[in-house]
């Protein structure tokens, strides 16, 4: 009976992985004409990956959506909005200030804007340059989960708030430094990591399913979108505060 | 030998990640709501699958298949292999790149199908409207933007047009879109151009990016190498919200016709 489950789900697994071979397959075999390098190892690091997914699926349904939604429940139960909102902000800040994606971006946006000339060249400068980066990414992350709990339990149709967040962007696309651009634009997509966002879309569902009034579809949903919309136009802002 | 290191190293990284928020819940639980967790040992059991299964793929995708990725980027921007060799190439001709955007769609398709974060999402999703949308037809429309955007964003590479143009206008596209798509899908559609650029997109489609503008003649990888990860992010709401929009409307005129009939 495990057996057949666990079976299941190392198929479906394979599934999921199954279009990158292909491709991969593809292009070597017709595109590039080469035979694949390192065959031994290649299917061995495949075979970790179908693993690694059974596992990691297998929890996902174990572990981090009971524990997102009962924390959704037990919060609102609670029904005291400081502590929610307090909950909601620590979550965003916390998982995003020590992302390894995000410290690379942050780096590699302060070694561009030492080179171009925006600001000192000198190791402290483009360390300060990088640490604040970070912060107010991490930063626009807590907010942005903070706001979209706050939609949630008012009842916020999301295509206002967020349209106007698009607007925002185009507004500052206009007047910010263009060095600062491209990774604003990134740094949108950096922010939402693979074991926050299951976390995340599990906390809106089950707040969205324990307020009276609320459908969790149309409501719980959307926290994953201010996370990835904020931090553009945090980054924009800073860019137009450090290089004016 | 050496891959047990590997796994160790990539293991406490993962461990690392989830550490603020053990300490989040767990200061939360005791401090502020003060009861105990309902099915504890089974969510713990979950939380351990979660670490291992991450830690296990991420190694795999190391071993395998991104330094394939990698070396095919590198190959198929190649200006050798694309106007073959011997030729002095001063201006691209943005004809000549086929491959790399064929190669671009194929491989933003693959990796989304297999990220997880969107595994997660669409399974919340398919739950939560008790079955009205598919996890497969979810992950196959955001794959086909992700496909659209990464192919995009090459062209834009190879034309060196700029990256705001495009952005504005996608913007645009969703604003005039959010306006005629039926309510219920928006905050979904919304959150599904957040979900896709995580562990197995990111790190293949920015090699791509950052090899493409270093071997295209006459562009910078500092300048043109960021954007297409804004690209897969903006392409699949507005993939979604389209197939939204094709579905109300196909539902809509097929319960007309039954009324006339």
């Amino acid at each position: 009976m495990i057996l057949s489950i666990i079976l299941k789900k190392i198929r479906q697994a394979f599934f999921d992985l199954l279009p990158i071979i292909l491709v991969i397959a593809f292009f070597q075999i017709a595109v590039l004409k080469q035979p694949l390098p390192q065959m031994g190892e290649v299917l061995f690091g495949t075979l970790l990956v179908v693993a690694g997914l059974t596992l990691f699926v297998m929890g996902l349904e174990m572990g981090l959506f009971p524990i997102g939604e009962s924390m959704a429940h037990a919060l609102a139960r609670k029904g005291s909005l400081f502590w929610l909102l307090f909950f909601a902000f620590a979550l965003g800040f916390s998982t995003t200030v020590a992302e390894p994606a995000l410290i690379a971006v942050a780096w590699e946006a302060a070694e561009i804007a030492g080179k171009g000339g925006l600001i000192d060249p000198g190791k402290e400068s483009l360390n300060q340059y990088a640490f604040w980066l970070r912060i107010s990414v991490a930063f626009s992350v807590g907010l942005a989960i903070l706001i979209g709990v706050l939609r949630i339990l008012k009842g916020w149709p999301i295509h206002y708030l967020i349209i106007s967040g698009y607007i925002l962007v185009m507004l500052m696309t206009v007047i910010a430094p263009k060095e600062i651009l491209g990774i604003a634009y990134d740094a949108g997509g950096v922010t939402t990591s693979t074991i926050t966002v299951p976390l995340v879309a599990a906390l809106g569902v089950g707040l969205a399913s324990s307020i009276k009034g609320r459908n969790p579809l149309v409501d719980g949903f959307g926290l994953i979108a201010f996370a990835s919309l904020l931090p553009m136009i945090f980054v924009m802002g800073y860019g137009l505060i450090i290089f004016g | 030998m050496e891959f047990f290191y590997d796994f160790g190293k990539t293991l406490l990284t993962t461990l690392r990640d989830v550490l603020p928020i053990i300490f989040l819940i767990v200061g939360f639980q005791l401090l502020v709501l003060r009861q105990p967790i309902p099915h504890l040992k089974r969510l713990i059991i979950g939380g351990i699958y979660v670490v291992i299964g991450l830690a296990l793929f991420l190694v795999g995708l190391e071993k395998a298949l991104f330094p394939l990725g990698n070396i095919m980027a590198t190959q198929l921007s190649d200006p050798d292999f694309i106007y073959g060799a011997d030729k002095v190439i001063t201006q691209a001709d943005w004809k000549a790149y086929g491959w790399v955007y064929l190669f671009g769609a194929m491989i933003g398709f693959a990796t989304t199908i297999a990220e997880p974060s969107l595994i997660a999402v669409a399974f919340k999703a398919s739950q939560v409207s008790v079955g009205t949308i598919s996890q497969w037809g979810l992950r196959i429309t955001v794959a086909c933007g992700v496909a659209f955007g990464i192919s995009l964003g090459t062209f834009r590479i190879v034309t060196g047009t700029p990256l705001y143009l495009y952005i504005l206008v996608g913007y645009l596209i969703v604003i005039v879109q959010t306006i005629f798509t039926p309510k219920s899908i928006i905050a979904l559609a919304y959150d599904s151009g957040g979900v896709t650029t995580s562990t197995v997109t990111v790190p293949l489609v920015a090699s791509l990016g950052l090899g493409l503008s270093a071997t295209v003649p006459g562009r910078n990888p500092a300048l043109d190498g960021f954007g297409l990860i804004a690209f897969a992010s903006l392409f699949p709401i507005i993939a979604v919200m389209g197939y939204a929009q094709l579905t109300h409307w196909y539902s809509k005129r097929k319960t007309k016709n039954m009324e006339k009939t």
